[in-house]
């Protein structure tokens, strides 16, 4: 049968034993299946295993609970399958010892040899448990802590827990309450405040309890004498199952006297396989190494046993023993010095391996690696449709879909099989029904292609049109894994349309991104109908567009609708470039406005009206722009872009992204006929501004300079709650503040409509005014946590200054443009609040992205239910329905169902 | 409702929407827009399965990313520091018991609301403690007592009389120290065992007299009246809303404060959940950001459900779920896992990252249908 799950159980004493629910989920039928159901059970059985690699995603048993528990003696000799006798590892000719920590009973971690436990060869065996007999018990660092609880509230003589028996019902409610509001580690521990208060005798049989303590880690004393491993789990046997069950253990899964270890489960050698370096030597993992340590000191002590040694000897070696057994579990112990390589380096053991994020949980279970993807640099191609990729030649020859051949694919497919694997629409690999995977080489190829028949698999290389998965680190979003299609092209980098930028957050200074091909029609679907572009033209945070023109594309849309007057001829040009073919909705007569170039590319019965972003009315009556001019409130992404929330709304999802195109290289193509560029004179400003800019400043320096004075006074009206030197501050940036944006005002008033500078900022496409400010009037103040700067010297930011200088040159005021070139004190202060913002971010990403990550852990399984609450994995309901209305975001408008429209639509 | 073509569609629709549709829209078309309405309030529906709960952590943790640091918020000129931005957003959602600027908006009655004494109705509100009204500290280290001299102009602008001052220290200091009070000055004799005497217990008593409660709310240091639109109120720095409420001049409808466990303490757990969606959506509003409420709403809810305030963190939210694997997973992985060992847990794999980790589908979204249907075997 089938192989059975593989169990991860990685500390040893707390297997996971799984439960396996042998549901006979029916393989798919398919031709080759049928065959196979055919054969004989011993073939079957064969061939299952490369079966399982070829179709790997056949559900053959599913896991339907993992049980948790201590294992018992008993339990650890049932489940190995050798016992460890020896710390050597390998014979003189290199093969594993019998008995040695190497067995080839623990599994298989050489090419060539069989496991002798399941006969199976490497990679097939997943590896199984030994165990070594240690000669005196030790004690389990991770238990330590219970042990200790144990032994404070059990009497020494009956084993009964010290608690009077009338007093048992109401302790045990007591405690049920405190485990369900605090947990099980409280529990404990108010069992034990339980026990303390009673004094020094055994309510059962009245005998004298001495005190315990703990000297950590594993050793336990009562009065002055030590207790021995041995003797607590004595003790322990004694406490009978009632009495655990107080302590919130179950019996039947951790008996006390099993956390002091009288044999210890050895992992199999796949949980710990050696590396063989060039050099040809062999380097042990660290837990064989460890294990290694524990066997040698526990034969010393077998033989000092034996040979009746001296206590003091034996003691030691078992102390020793303990240690080696302790760090086997845990190298991090505060009290232990920590098991070291020779190099000096610490070794990782159990613990280490499981936790933190580098650790099995989270770095292997949670998070898996996949094959067939790609990654590299990507780079914009306006050209490509929103949903597309494009993906370079090299990348898609070692790409492959698998196809199924069946009679009418035959010849398709045998085409690719004949390119073989080097040229372009080839294949790569033939799987025949029974899995075996071969790959196509030039030699292989003519065989393959006479065996090719229905039923088998040719895994061909990437075409225009499969289905691939992309995707832009950090995924804070879904739509940072989108569905694309792919486009083979030339070159080396993965190319994507400039408009979704924005939901990837991507940018062209570098960015790599990543490519996973799906390799199942199963997931190939929900691809397709859940992840593609179309579908998350609407972001589930707001309901509005994430999808949008940007940069140039909004700028060219921008200019086109305010001033794009041309001859009809070129019109009919510049729609021709954005694949118009149907010139009907341009109006025939010899010079057509921009606007009704625009209005071609919007569907007939389009209505819409809006604001743009100086807040003149955009209107669109019956797919034509009537008046307006379309800047990034109507077309752009993130949020904007209502222009394209509403064609979404009636129209859906696969047209928008159509028109959106269509109007994202009409913007472009209209700047290219027409020239765009920025330069350093558009920052230019005529003498007259330039004059009446220094007045302002002017003014508001003398107007501080009087603030200052009157501070100096002590004739300041104060603000409520403030003192006057705070109100001086406040006063002194708001005006400040004021003169800077007035300075925005007269660039307003003299800049020019040809000045491409001010139309990116007009348009919304890039830049903003305060830009434009800094670098053609006045930089500005440099504010530090809402104040101007204050650090630096005793009463002053620099040696320049005199003390207690309060103008704003001495607190970081900028009075200069960035074109015009800022002094050193100014260039001083601005790299103060340049390297306050930096070292900002530096420590936003790390906060934010933890926080992230505990929304995330906490509320992952919440799902809407069938009937349409909102519940956890544990079926507790958070919420009768989803937003208390049940209104999905993404297909919202901004939240909400946009009842005047539809009013007005009616 | 007023309108008969809406009744019908009053267990329908969302009584918002109704009461939108009622006030916008002619009745000539009240029917048809209804209709529409509803039409399109049932397409908007929520999916069976959609993992919420993940979607709600991607849009508040996405925009996370981009909100500064250290800004303190400074809306208008004349009002107070509080902490805002990111570092917010992780104190309400942490669920901590004390924040770092708590304030309180409050929020006067009808007569006492039009801005007259208000600075005297503030000044009832604010703490005075023993500290502020003291202009000199004498120490008389032979009798071990200390002398206060009072500082009477803060007393009467403050209205405390000297009787009630020495009451209040009384009561304060009654184990410490024994008070006397002679012509504008209070002397401490201290109070303790000869073993004890000396100048450092001298000392402490000095610094204990400074913090005496002598009157106002406590946890209230500062207060700031504040004209709002048409009325004055009180803005506080400091919180203690329950004490605020038993002030007869309070209007306990609409003040409020920014510390969720007072609201929780004072208002219940709704009011909590009410106040913690508040908070965060204030701070995400004054970033710039656009979250939809609907997320914010399912976390206040996760926080709250239980019937008190849990955070989003290992000793809250995360550790009520029922699977062992999902709580390891977060953090701490093996401490959970010797737990689950000792109380033999069962791990019952219904949820999401406990299925990622066996490689088996999720139960959430397109995981969560399963199809049953009996195979037809062909016969030979």
């Amino acid at each position: 049968m089938p192989k059975k799950k593989k169990e991860e159980s990685k500390v040893e004493e707390v297997v996971a034993v799984v439960e396996q629910k042998v549901e006979a989920v029916e393989p798919k039928v398919d031709v080759a299946e049928k065959v196979e159901e055919k054969s004989p059970e011993i073939e079957k059985q064969q061939y299952s295993r490369e079966r399982m690699e070829a179709v790997s995603h056949y559900i053959y048993k599913q896991v339907s609970s993992v049980v948790f528990g201590v294992l018992s003696p008993k339990m650890i000799k049932k489940m190995a399958s050798a016992k460890i006798v020896t710390p050597e590892l390998y014979d003189k000719e290199g093969y594993p010892v019998d008995g040695g920590l190497m067995d080839v009973r623990l599994g298989v971690i050489d090419p060539g040899l069989r496991c002798k436990t399941c006969g199976s060869k490497l990679k097939e065996c997943i590896g199984h448990f030994g165990y070594i007999e240690l000669a005196r018990s030790v004690v389990h660092v991770k238990y330590a802590r219970i042990i200790q609880l144990l032994l404070k509230s059990s009497c020494r003589e009956c084993g009964r827990l010290m608690i009077a028996q009338e007093k048992w019902a109401k302790a045990k409610s007591h405690l049920d309450r405190i485990e369900l509001e605090e947990g099980p580690e409280s529990r404990r521990l108010a069992v034990k405040a339980l026990i303390e208060s009673k004094g020094g005798k055994c309510p059962h049989c009245k005998a004298k309890q001495s005190k315990i303590s703990i000297e950590k880690p594993t050793t336990y004393i009562e009065g002055d004498k030590r207790v021995s491993p041995i003797e607590i789990r004595a003790r322990f046997e004694k406490i009978p199952d009632e009495d655990i069950e107080v302590f919130g253990l179950n019996p039947k899964t951790a008996r006390p006297e099993w956390m002091i270890l009288t044999v210890l489960p050895i992992p199999p050698v796949t949980v710990r396989p050696s590396i063989t370096l060039e050099s040809g030597e062999r380097s042990e993992d660290d837990l064989t190494h460890k294990l290694g340590d524990i066997v040698r000191i526990n034969q010393r002590l077998f033989e000092n046993i034996n040979a009746g040694a001296p206590e003091i000897i034996i003691e030691d070696l078992w102390d020793l023993l303990q240690y080696h057994v302790t760090t086997f579990f845990d190298n991090g112990i505060a009290q232990l010095p920590p098991a070291r390589h020779r190099s000096g380096q610490p070794l990782k053991t159990i613990t280490e391996r499981i936790k933190s994020k580098e650790g099995r949980i989270r770095h292997n279970l949670a998070g898996k690696r996949t094959n067939f993807c790609a990654r590299t640099v990507i780079s914009p191609d306006p050209m490509l449709g929103l949903d597309e990729v494009g993906v370079p030649k090299i990348i898609a020859l070692k790409l492959t879909v698998p196809e199924t051949v069946n009679e009418w694919n035959m010849a398709y497919l045998k085409k690719f099989v004949s390119n073989g694997p080097g040229k372009y629409p080839g294949a790569n690999y033939v799987v025949r029904p029974d899995g075996k995977k071969k790959k196509i080489t030039d030699e292989t190829k003519e065989a393959s292609l006479e065996e090719l028949q229905p039923g088998y698999i040719v895994e061909r290389h990437l075409m225009d049109g499969d289905v691939a998965i992309f995707n832009r680190q950090p995924s804070l979003h879904r739509m940072s894994m989108m569905c694309h299609r792919v486009r083979v092209l030339p070159g080396r980098t993965l190319r994507l349309n400039p408009a979704v930028c924005n939901p990837y957050n991507a940018d062209f200074d570098g960015d790599e991104m990543n490519l996973h091909i799906p390799q199942t029609e199963e997931a190939r679907a929900e691809a397709e109908i859940l992840m593609q572009v179309q579908t998350q033209l609407i972001s589930p945070r707001y309901g509005l567009s994430v999808i949008g023109c940007i940069q140039d594309a909004i700028s060219g849309n921008y200019l086109l609708t305010k001033l794009g007057e041309m001859p009809r001829e070129d019109a009919v040009q510049l729609l021709a470039c954005v694949n118009v073919t149907d010139f009907s909705r341009l109006p025939s007569k010899k010079l057509v406005n921009g606007r009704e170039i625009f209005s071609v590319l919007l569907p007939d019965e389009f209505d819409y009206e809006s604001a743009s972003r100086s807040g003149d009315k955009v209107v669109i009556r019956k797919g034509i722009l009537m008046e307006g001019i379309i800047d990034t409130k109507s077309i752009g992404g993130e949020g904007e872009g209502l222009l394209l929330r509403s064609l979404h709304k009636k129209f859906g999802p696969a047209r928008t992204i159509g028109i959106l195109h269509q109007i994202f290289r009409l913007g472009i193509e209209y700047l290219v006929q027409h020239g765009f560029s920025t330069g350093i004179a558009d920052e230019d400003l005529p003498q007259e501004a330039r004059e009446q800019i220094d007045q302002l400043l002017h003014q508001a320096e003398e107007d501080v300079a009087q603030m200052i004075q009157s501070f100096k006074e002590a004739k300041l009206e104060v603000f409520p709650g403030r003192t006057m030197r705070e109100t001086l501050e406040l006063k002194i940036l708001e005006r400040l503040n004021k003169a800077r944006n007035a300075c925005g005002q007269i660039i307003k008033a003299f800049v020019q409509d040809k000045n491409h500078a001010a139309v990116m900022i007009m348009s919304g496409a890039r830049g903003s005014m305060t830009s434009l400010i800094q670098m053609s009037a006045c930089v500005g103040q440099q504010a530090m946590r809402g104040k101007r700067i204050e650090k630096g010297y005793r009463e002053r930011t620099l040696s320049c200054f005199k003390r207690g200088d309060l103008s704003p040159e001495a607190h970081g005021f900028i009075i200069h443009s960035f074109k015009h070139g800022i002094n050193p004190k100014e260039f001083f202060f601005h790299s103060i609040t340049g390297r306050d913002a930096l070292m900002d971010t530096a420590l936003r990403t790390p906060k934010s992205g933890y926080l992230y990550r505990r929304l995330a852990n906490a509320m992952q399984d919440l799902r809407v239910e069938y009937d349409g609450t909102v519940r956890d994995a544990n079926g507790r309901i958070i919420q009768f329905a989803y937003g208390e209305d049940g209104i999905d975001v993404a297909r919202s408008e901004s939240g909400k169902i946009d009842v005047q429209r539809i009013i007005n639509e009616n | 409702m007023v309108h008969s073509e809406l009744k019908e569609y009053e267990d329908k629709l969302p009584p918002k929407i109704l009461q939108e549709i009622e006030e916008k829209c002619p009745s000539s078309k009240m029917k048809k827009v209804v209709q529409k309405v509803y039409e399109e309030f049932l397409s908007a529906q929520i999916d069976a399965g959609e993992a919420v709960g993940l979607v709600g952590a991607e849009s508040i943790g996405e925009p996370g990313t981009q909100m500064t640091l250290n800004t303190f918020h400074y809306a208008g000129v004349a009002e107070m520091n509080v902490t805002m931005g990111l570092p917010r957003i992780i104190e309400i959602l942490d669920g901590r018991k004390s924040i770092t600027t708590p304030q309180m908006e409050i929020f006067l009655k009808a007569p006492y609301n039009k801005g007259k004494d208000i600075r005297e109705i503030a000044l009832q509100v604010k703490e005075t403690k023993l500290g502020e009204l003291v202009a000199e500290y004498g120490l008389n280290i032979v009798d071990l007592k200390i002398e206060l001299k009072l500082n009477m102009e803060k007393l009467n602008a403050l209205d405390v009389t000297p009787a009630y001052l020495v009451k209040a220290v009384e009561k304060g200091l009654a184990s410490e120290a024994n008070v006397k009070f002679e012509g504008g000055v209070i002397s401490l004799k201290l109070k303790c065992k000869d073993d004890e005497r000396g100048l450092n217990a001298l000392y402490r008593l000095k610094e204990k007299s400074k913090e005496v409660y002598v009157r106002g709310v406590k946890g209230v240091t500062q207060i700031l009246p504040v004209k709002r639109k048409e009325e004055f109120l009180i803005i506080t720095a400091g919180s203690n809303l329950k004490k605020v409420f038993e002030l007869d001049f309070v209007d306990t409808d609409r003040t409020t404060t920014n510390d969720i466990y007072e609201i929780a303490e004072a208002l219940g757990i709704e009011a909590a959940r009410q106040a913690i969606m508040d908070e965060v959506f204030k701070v995400i509003e004054t970033q710039g950001l656009n979250v939809d409420i609907r997320h914010i709403m399912l976390v206040a809810d996760t926080m709250t459900v239980s019937g008190e305030i849990k955070g989003i963190t290992r000793y809250g939210v995360v550790s009520e779920k029922a699977s062992v694997l999902a709580r390891a997973s977060f953090e701490t992985p093996i401490k959970h896992i010797i737990n689950a060992a000792l109380k033999g847990e069962v791990d019952q794999l219904n949820s999401v990252v406990e299925n990622v980790m066996l490689n088996q589908p999720v139960p959430v979204g397109t995981g969560l249908p399963g199809l049953i249907t009996k195979i037809v075997r062909k016969e030979k």
